[in-house]
């Protein structure tokens, strides 16, 4: 059974969004996506100030089974992006909703993330 | 899944978390918490694998030896008993049907361990040679479970459940005798480059072995380990693995294991001509072994590029090493483009394109990680 925490939204791609009191979006793979892939070994994102198209591919995870693509949960720029899995990737396994996040987004759209999967309609996809 | 095939601990893996996965036909655990934990486990204390989906054949009679020599490139008549023999069996064409591990019991009496991908053209293979010989062939796998216990740890847990004095058993020898009252063939072999043992038991037995060692092995930090890490481990190690780094189109020769093939052993064996042929004139292809500096896992079918940008041959093994923390593999190049581990001449480099980044392979001479002598 995979963590779904009620706070955020999700992509049926299994990235999760949370909307930040900044107005930027916090993105990274869900416990689900995680768990499927196994061993994180690398995680590739794109530079700060990158602009994203919703579902653009925007970066990779690689898991010792596969490489995965990233898929951008909304439109928007990044902000900040988390240097610290560069040399330890295997946070995203650990802390995929905290430590393991991937990138922050200011969105095109402020309302963008509503659009998203809640948990519970996230639950029924990766359940 | 309802097909696959299931060794006798398949619940007990599943009771303890292995996530199972469909490996060769087989229903196996590739991990059980992480693959580059339990790696590191076997690294530094002990990891417990089933692998009793490997095939295990009996094959005895006057002619046994002289049948095996025939059908193996290394040299069967330097076994006695209590000594265990790695080989490839060849194709006339030098290609390899597997590789295998050739044990003598006593006279007349020897043990081959098989790849369990490879059970029934092995059977096959073996028993059409065997008809002019004074043999008898008998296939064992259903009968016999196999558990590896490898690490630095492996001994003492070993012994903490056998009166057998392992310490009189050497790397490549055998006894039989019974750990935690199952009898064992107790072999002192493995496929991670560290010290440890092969336990072929009774199948009815396995549950019973496999609770007392991993109960045994608890104060020493053994984990479970599942194919996942016998893979990372065997690479890092430099093993070869059938259909990867040998194949029917990859001679030992190709592959590096020269040692294995005895040209001069004084006896006549399948593919020796043609061994002896790419021998003399060089083997066109060859196996060389790399690491990259980078974290990006460098896949098998991966073109190898050489100097000029032109495809040179392809990755045949690739992961991450968890104890180098970067990406190594091996790769079937065309051998005028291999070049030699530690060459100054690298300044051509071999490079391989992933996703858009160029790499250059540093050519190693394997292991890739400091291994203890044994």
């Amino acid at each position: 059974m995979s963590n779904i925490p009620a706070d955020l939204r999700y992509a049926k791609s299994h990235e999760w969004a949370r909307a930040e009191s900044d107005g930027t979006v916090t993105v990274g793979i869900t416990d689900y996506a995680q768990n499927s892939l196994g061993d994180i070994t690398y995680v590739q994102v794109p530079k700060v100030g990158a602009t994203l198209k919703a579902g653009e591919t925007f970066g990779v995870v690689e898991s010792v089974k596969a490489a995965s693509d990233l898929y951008a949960p909304m439109a928007g720029t990044v902000v900040a992006v988390n240097a610290a899995l560069e040399s330890a990737p295997e946070t995203v396994n650990r802390a995929p909703y905290t430590d393991g996040w991937m990138l922050k987004l200011k969105p095109a759209d402020a309302q963008a993330a509503a659009s998203l999967l809640d948990a519970a309609a996230y639950a029924k996809l990766a359940g | 899944m309802s097909e696959l095939k299931r060794t006798p601990l398949r619940d007990w893996h599943a009771a303890h978390g292995g996530r199972l996965v469909d490996f060769a036909g087989w229903e196996m655990p590739v991990q059980y918490r992480s693959i580059l934990e339990e790696h590191k486990a076997v690294r530094r204390t002990a990891g417990l694998f089933d692998v009793s989906h490997m095939g295990e054949v009996d094959v005895r009679g006057p002619d046994a030896a002289k049948f095996l020599n025939h059908l193996v490139t290394n040299d069967v008549a330097k076994l006695f008993p209590g000594r265990v023999l790695y080989s490839p069996m060849c194709y006339p064409s030098g290609g390899v049907v597997d590789d295998l591990l050739v044990y003598l019991r006593g006279p007349e009496d020897f043990f081959l361990c098989i790849n369990a991908g490879n059970i029934d053209k092995d059977l096959a293979w073996i028993r059409e040679h065997a008809a002019k010989f004074a043999v008898t062939v008998t296939d064992r796998s259903a009968d016999y479970a196999l558990l590896a216990l490898q690490g630095p740890q492996a001994a003492a847990i070993v012994q903490s459940l056998t009166g057998a004095k392992l310490g009189l058993v050497k790397y490549y020898h055998f006894i039989e005798g019974t750990v935690a009252g199952v009898h064992c063939l107790i072999s002192r072999t493995g496929y991670t480059g560290e010290d440890g043992f092969e336990l072929y038991h009774a199948a009815g037995d396995a549950t019973t072995l496999a609770d007392a060692l991993l109960a045994a092995g608890q104060p020493y930090g053994l984990e479970l380990a599942g194919l996942g890490a016998r893979d990372s481990l065997r690479l890092e190690a430099g093993y070869p693995l059938y259909g990867h780094e040998i194949t029917a189109e990859v001679s030992p020769l190709a592959a590096g294991l020269g040692w294995t093939v005895k040209l001069d052993k004084g006896a006549d064996f399948i593919g020796r001509d043609a061994l002896v042929a790419e021998k003399e004139n060089g083997s066109r292809r060859k196996v060389v072994f790399f690491k990259t500096g980078d974290r990006r896992i460098v896949r098998a079918e991966t073109p190898v590029l050489g100097p000029g940008g032109a495809e040179v041959g392809r990755v045949v093994s690739g992961t991450l090493s968890p104890m180098l923390n970067e990406a190594i593999g091996s790769a079937l190049v065309q051998a005028d483009a291999a070049p030699q581990p530690f060459d100054a001449a690298q300044g051509r480099p071999l490079t391989v394109d992933i996703r858009g980044t160029k790499l250059n392979l540093q050519i190693v001479k394997p292991p890739f990680v400091e291994l203890k002598k044994h």
